[in-house]
């Protein structure tokens, strides 16, 4: 289930990267880079949270 | 008159017990490796005043060889001071900067620093809640203000944009900053994307026709040395000095000790780097870009929500709304923790909205973002003095046969020595920058000599001069200090 969110989150990054090297290409208009970072942001914020964990200084401190 | 008596002052007693969790040194268990420190770094750096700073380079006619190479500069020797000069007292003491404060100076200078803290905190929380407006503000078609076409105040419906995102915000430290310190560092990788493809995507309005163009097109285009409308030039030493300068209170200012006193090493105060590097320089070049395509446009008003709108769309403006928020957030908790010293019995949410509100003042004065590079010189150079004095209290007093933690061991309420050098470094240095940049200091000293005249010296170059000055100055105080309590004793 784990490696399927990261996947997900995965996709998330490239949807928002990738379409700016294209847009920089003249392969796609703005706008359309525009509507694939929006599908990059929703990717990654539904999918990341879950799995995206990592000991911090103030979880120390808490204990 | 100066030591501490057995009924200590209430006020040092309420700060000590503010701090009391973490008087001892941190123990070797809970020592974190690398990763905790590289994610808290790219995190923390990354962040919505990056929109700002990026475009006032611009705006201030910034060259691309001047921009590129003295951010590389500079970032390198906040890097270092991290490594070679935080890192190592940090892991050396495993203190707090309040502990470590409290040892070199007395407490009535930890007060002091507590304060003004507070104060500088409240500001620039204000600063990231007002960038997190110019993106909100977007869709609700409300102008966001613009300093230079005589906005000295925001409209009143973006002023009530400001007081409901301030509210939230509040709202939010009250109930702690850790969630938000954990969504926080879910955003960095997506938010250091986000800033790339923003700069990439509108590199072909400029006229790129590939990568082996861009050099071009940054020299002509972007970084173009030409400063945009009254804006003053900036040089490399300028670039240099601020890059350096944006975060000395936390390295050479020695506040992230707080921090490394975490890490298992000293060399963890390399991690620094991807802070520097992801956040001031990727992104300041990539924001840089941003505005320079904005304005190429015929648009005017390059504001951190219109800038990331026009390169990245609806994203742009959630990644600045993110970026204010998430940053705004700790810090406004920061500055409830600072101000609670001098409010005791008030609550911890009255005592945060009471920072809140500050923040929303400040938020609602367009100045504030306009003159941020100026505004983080000042808090650079005002805080740097004390993280001096720690330095040369744990490196250099035993070299020099001066004893260190002096205020601490004879019971001091206040090291003249300390306070002697922090006035007087921050003054000298002040009147160097204002005898040419303070119009009433200029009236006062008429006619300058010729040696003061020649020396034209900006607040950003200031970093070394004065740690050079205030760490003289310190030294010679402490002989002093310490002699005369020789000889009272003798």
């Amino acid at each position: 289930m784990k490696l399927i969110l990261k996947i997900i989150s995965l996709t998330g990054l490239l949807l928002t990267v990738v379409p700016s090297f294209l847009v920089f290409y003249e392969v796609i208009d703005k706008q359309t880079h525009f509507n694939y970072m929006i599908a990059g942001v929703l990717l990654w914020f539904a999918t990341a949270p879950f799995w995206m964990r990592g000991t911090s200084l103030d979880d120390v401190e808490e204990k | 008159m100066n030591q501490v008596s057995a009924a200590s002052p209430t006020l040092v007693e309420r700060l000590d017990a503010l701090y009391e969790y973490d008087r001892e040194p941190v123990a070797e268990n809970k020592l974190h490796g690398w990763k905790t420190f590289i994610a808290m770094f790219a995190g923390e750096h990354v962040a919505g005043t990056e929109f700002v700073l990026g475009p006032l380079m611009v705006m201030h006619g910034v060259s691309a060889f001047d921009f590129f190479v003295g951010l590389l500069i500079g970032n390198t020797l906040a890097v270092l001071s991290w490594a070679f000069m935080c890192a190592p007292i940090a892991v050396k003491t495993r203190l707090t900067i309040y502990w470590q404060l409290r040892k070199v100076c007395g407490p009535y200078l930890t007060v002091a620093y507590s304060a003004f803290y507070a104060i500088i905190l409240c500001l620039l929380a204000g600063a990231m809640v007002s960038v997190a407006v110019t993106a909100i503000s977007i869709p609700l078609d409300i102008p966001n203000p613009d300093y230079h076409a005589g906005d000295l105040v925001p409209t009143i419906p973006w002023m009530l944009l400001a007081l409901v995102v301030g509210t939230v915000i509040a709202a939010l430290a009250v109930l702690g900053f850790e969630k938000i310190a954990h969504f926080s560092k879910i955003c960095a990788p997506w938010m250091v994307l986000v800033f790339f493809a923003a700069g990439l995507a509108v590199l072909q309005d400029l006229g790129t026709s590939g990568f082996g163009d861009f050099w071009r097109v940054a020299n002509e285009k972007i970084f173009t040395g030409v400063p945009v409308g009254d804006n003053s030039k900036y040089t490399i030493w300028h670039v240099i000095g601020f890059a350096w300068l944006c975060n000395a209170t936390q390295h050479i200012g020695m506040s992230d000790i707080t921090i490394f006193r975490y890490a298992k090493g000293w060399k963890q105060g390399f991690a620094s780097a991807f802070g520097m590097f992801l956040g001031h320089y990727m992104a300041w070049i990539a924001s840089g870009i941003l505005c320079a395509a904005f304005l190429a446009e015929g648009f005017t008003n390059p504001q951190p929500g219109n800038i990331a709108y026009f390169g990245a769309g609806i994203a742009g403006l959630i990644s600045v709304v993110i970026a204010g928020w998430t940053t705004a957030n700790p810090t406004l908790y920061r500055a409830g923790l600072a101000i609670q010293v001098a409010t005791p019995n008030w609550k911890r949410w009255k005592v945060t909205f009471v920072a809140g509100a500050f923040m929303i003042i400040t938020a609602c004065i367009p100045a504030v973002n306009t003159y941020l590079d100026r505004i983080i010189g000042y808090y650079g150079l005002f805080f740097m003095p004390l993280g001096a004095f720690i330095f040369v209290d744990i490196w250099l007093f035993p070299k020099l046969g001066l004893e260190a933690y002096y205020a601490d061991k004879k019971g001091l309420l206040l090291s003249w020595s300390a306070m002697l050098s922090w006035i007087i470094s921050f003054g000298i240095i002040l009147f160097f920058y204002g005898k040419d940049h303070y119009p009433w200091l200029s009236e006062i000293l008429g006619n300058q000599p010729s040696w003061l005249a020649v020396i034209k010296a900006d607040l950003l170059f200031m970093v070394a001069p004065e740690w050079v000055l205030c760490v003289i100055l310190y030294i010679g105080f402490s002989k002093i200090q310490q002699a005369n309590q020789s000889n009272n004793k003798t």
